[in-house]
Parts: C-alpha cells; structure tokens; sequence
C-alpha cells in the first residue's frame, strides 16, 4: 500500500475516533481509557507477521516476547474494561 | 487471500471497533461495545494468521496463549484502586511491542525503502519512551517511587537532550547509515527521554501523563503499521493515538496546566509554602466569619455535635463530593452507607465528580461504582456547578485543591484559574479531611477558616465517616 495511502487511514481514523471519543462521557473515561488500551495491542498483528516471516533465532525469540507483551496488554485492557463496565448499575437495579 | 480482500476486511473490522467506541458513549451499551471491539480484535488476529500463512507455527500461538494466560492472572487481581497503574503498564507492554516490531523490521535484510526505514525506527522511539515512560508511571502510582516530581540536575537540558538524541538515529538509518548501532543509540536515548519527563511527574498530575502514555502507546502501534503497511494498525493506531490526546487535552483543561509545561516540568507545585489565601478571604466569600474569628485555621470541630446531628437530619438536599482522599482511606464503603441513610429518610443525595478526581480521567466513577453507588447519582462538575446553592448540606471527603476557592482569586498560584466544585456555595459545608494543610498544590484552603456554615471533621475519613454515620 502507497506511504501516502497509509497517511490519510492514520489522519482520517484519529479525527473519526476523536468526533466519537468526544461523546463519551466522563463518567466511562477509566474504562474508555482501557479499551483504548487495549486496542494499542493491535501491535500484536505486526508481531505476529515479523515473527512468522523471521528466521534468525534472535529474532524469533524477541518476536515471541513481542507476542506476549502485546498479547498481555489486549486480553488484559479488554478484561478490566468489562469487569469496570460490569460495576455501573442504575439505581434501580443497585438497591 | 489477496490485498485488497485483506484491506476491505481491515475496513469492516476498523468500523467494528468505530461502532465499539461509538457504543462507549452510553453506559447500558458500553459493555456490548467493548465486546464489540474485542471480537474485532479477535477477529483481525485470526485474518493476519490466516494471511501470513502461519496456522502452523506452534510457536505463536504458545507465545498468545502464554500471554492471555499471564494477563487473566493479573487481570482477574487488579483492584479498582490500582487501575491507574495497572493501565499504565499494559500501556508499556503494547509500546514495547511496537518498539521490537519497529527493530524486527529494521534488522530485516529485505526492507530497503526509506519511508519504511523511517517508520520502523519512530516505532522504537516512540515505543520505548512509551514503555519506560509507563514503567515510571506504574512504580510512582504503585509507591515503589515517591510520587513527588523527581527533579534531576539539569533535568530539562537531559530531557530535551534525549529526545534529540533519540530523533537523532532514525534520520541518520533513513539517509543509509547501519541500522545496528543507530537502533541501539534510538533505543537507550528514547527510554531515557521517557524516564525523565515521566520522573519529574507528581502524583496528582498521573491522570496527565497517562492519558498521554496511551496517546503514545496508539501512535507506536499505528507508526509500526505504517512500517509493514498494514492499514488496520495504521487506523486502529490512529483512533488510540487521538483517544488519549483528547483525553489529555480534557485533562489539562480540567487542571489549567498547558500540555509543554507537563513535558518541561512545570507542574511542579509551590516550592515554598506561600500564604495564598488573605485572612479576610471569609468576606470575599461570603463565608460568615464567627464572632472574634481571627482567621485561625479551625483544629478540630467545635461546633457542639447536636448540632451537627440535627442539621443533617433536616437537610433535604445533600451533595458528596468525593476525593482521592476518600479512596486512600478506602472509605467508600462509608460513603455509601451514609448516603443510603439520608435516601432511607427521603432525602436528595447527589455525588459531584471533578473531572481529576483520582489518578486517571473518571477514575473515582468506578471507585464509587465499585461500591453499587448508581451512576445516575453520579454528576460531572459543569451539571452539577449551579445545584450547590440549593444544596442544604454539601459533605466534602478527601478532596482539598478540586474545592479551593482559592483557585478564582489566589493568582501566581499552581491552581490558579482551575475550575472547581462550588462547594463554598451551600448552606452548610461538611468537610472531611485528614488536616488542615494545604492540598497537592500547597496553596492553602480558605474553606478551612473558622465559618459556623463549615464543619470541619479532621482525620482519617474512616473515622470520620464512621462518626457521621453514628450522628444520623
């Protein structure tokens, strides 16, 4: 895909994802920022092709921690994101 | 599967995660969204195996399996308090990806072009400083470090130094020089950079600081894809880089701090104690001063408990406003006991939330929410601003520099011009402190003065509350 291609997808998704995070309210922030977090792991896509096609040793084995971390960081972010989400109750369902 | 197959599939699964975020925006669908986002991320992880034709290398999906295991243990553990740190090291984990992914791609013989080069050696930078910078972050809110602002000799010539000096290698690999040693220099001089702006960071600006490790985790994965020319890291990258800027951006505002004095280090609060409130400052509030009040801060309660006791028991509209404070003492618990108490017998109760209460943007939501606080008593300060005057009783708990009037008069000072909760404008004001000493900002409270519309309970807010509780 043409570099250029590549710079509108980066501009054009920040200012869609920044219109719709405007509208979050401040009470999901936390688990806004979670999600968010999590989804920073997507990382994990480019890990996983660098690792299949590296045949070094020394390369596969930082591919591998590379999959860990970023796997830890997209199962972990989503993980407390539903277990904050699970905490928010109305009040009738609270009492 | 050919490329553009792989870019439409990359477009369905950018606008899932769209839909996922869009979802966020109200609570009773926010679960389903962050389902949503999560089954994409699945989903892309499946099409990149797929693609890459790696179904049978056992060794990634050990490598995912071992890290899924590793992040239930943890994820399952984390207390609410400590989502803070926990955020920011995950954020480290997935800028340090990012930053070996970057390397990967430089050591490979077959990337020639400069545009690649370029990328894959800002993925170093901007992944390594994310996870240094985040480790700092994590050990501060942990207390494995002091929280105070680390300030090193010469701590902003090092920062800007580093910095430099990290931008420095990825120019000179761009134009044709060895990869090697331009990688390890980047690699030091970037992690560096992120030990030095996150040291001099202190505890009550974390909500800063992470908020911007997150923008730096989203644009280390979104440069790494501009690196392999992969359209959905670019546009996930992309959505996260500009969630945690804005976020950042609400979170300065919410502070009065401009974002470079964040980086320069400005944040540093009073470094001497000045007396920014004058002792007249009653007037100026319209806080009634007790006869003979010589603008002593008031040690203890004097007010006769009775008092106290019947004031909250004829108070129809009350106001919790809760600060980390509150979250220290791990008194929400009490909190909530005594607000079920005033609803029990027919009264109003609302929470105010400050946009930086706690150490993360809406943190003390989900510390109030753990405790089956509902979230519709929940108000951000614009909504809930003008409802003080109203209020009978406003009960302040663990929150000093978020109520200090001082922040519209006392100039020159850190809070200075920051917007805070109106406290001072309800009937009575009950507040719950561990003392009377300045908050963060080391500018002193006004509310503190001897008023017979304050009361002022001191220690810890366990005790405190428990008090109260008994009062009622």
């Amino acid at each position: 895909m043409h570099p250029i291609i590549l710079l509108l997808i980066f501009i054009v998704s920040s200012l869609v994802g920044y219109k719709l995070i405007a509208n979050v309210p401040s009470l999901l922030h936390t688990p806004l920022m979670s999600g968010m977090n999590a989804l920073s792991g997507v990382t994990l896509l480019s890990a996983l092709a660098a690792t299949g096609a590296a045949v070094a040793f020394g390369s596969r084995v930082f591919g591998f921690l590379a999959i860990i971390l970023a796997t830890i960081n997209i199962v972990g972010g989503f993980n407390v994101t539903a277990r904050m989400l699970s905490l928010f109750k109305r009040k009738e369902k609270a009492k | 599967m050919s490329d553009l197959l792989y870019y439409i599939i990359a477009g369905v699964l950018t606008l899932g995660v769209l839909a996922g975020i869009a979802m966020m925006s109200r609570v009773e669908r926010s679960s389903k969204g962050n389902r949503l986002s999560a089954v994409c991320m699945a989903l892309a992880v499946l099409v990149t195996v797929y693609r890459y034709q790696l179904i049978s290398d056992a060794g990634l999906w050990i490598a995912m399996a071992l890290g899924a295991a590793l992040s239930l243990m943890g994820a399952r553990r984390v207390k609410m308090i400590e989502m803070p740190q926990a955020v920011a090291l995950l954020n480290g984990f997935g800028g340090v990806a990012s930053a070996i992914v970057g390397a990967m791609e430089l050591a490979n013989p077959s990337v020639i072009s400069g545009f690649s080069t370029a990328t894959a050696g800002l993925a170093v930078l901007v992944g390594t400083l994310t996870l240094t910078g985040s480790l700092v972050a994590a050990f501060k809110l942990q207390g494995l470090m002091k929280q105070q602002p680390h300030i090193w000799p010469a701590h902003t010539a090092i920062t800007i130094l580093s910095l430099a000096v990290s931008a420095l290698p990825v120019v000179l690999m761009t134009i044709g020089l060895p990869v090697g040693w331009t990688t390890a220099l980047c690699f030091m001089a970037s992690g560096l950079f992120g030990v030095a702006f996150a040291a001099r960071v202190g505890g009550a600006d974390m909500p800063i600081t992470i908020s911007l490790l997150n923008s730096f985790s989203g644009v280390a994965a979104g440069i790494a894809g501009l690196a392999i020319a992969d359209p959905l890291l670019v546009a996930i990258g992309g959505i996260v880089g500009a969630s945690g800027l804005l976020l950042t951006q609400i979170m300065c505002r919410a502070m009065n701090r401009s974002l470079m004095d964040i980086l320069l280090g400005k944040t540093t609060v009073l470094t001497h104690h000045t007396n920014a409130v004058p002792w007249d400052v009653s007037h100026k509030y319209g806080i009634p001063a007790e006869d003979g009040a010589d603008g002593e801060a008031l040690i203890g309660s004097e007010e006769p408990e009775t008092n106290l006791s019947e004031l909250m028991r004829e108070a129809k509209r009350i106001i919790i406003v809760p600060g980390y404070g509150m979250a220290l003492a791990q008194a929400q618990g009490l909190v909530k006991n005594i607000a079920d108490k005033f609803e029990a017998d027919g009264k109003e109760v609302k929470y105010a939330i400050h946009p930086v209460a706690g150490r993360m943007p809406g943190h003390m939501n989900i510390l109030l929410a753990e405790v089956d606080v509902p979230y519709d008593q929940l108000y951000e300060m614009d909504d809930i601003n003008p409802e003080f005057e109203r209020c009978d009783v406003a009960i302040v708990i663990g929150a000093n520099d978020v109520v200090n009037p001082a922040a519209n008069t006392a100039e020159g000072t850190p809070i200075y011009g920051m917007p805070i909760l109106h406290v001072e404008k309800a009937k009575h004001l009950i507040l719950c402190n561990y003392d009377t000493k300045p908050g963060y900002s080391g500018v002193d409270n006004p509310l503190y003065l001897k008023s017979h519309k304050i009361t002022l309970l001191l220690g810890d807010a366990k005790d405190t509350l428990a008090g109260l509780l008994a009062e009622l």
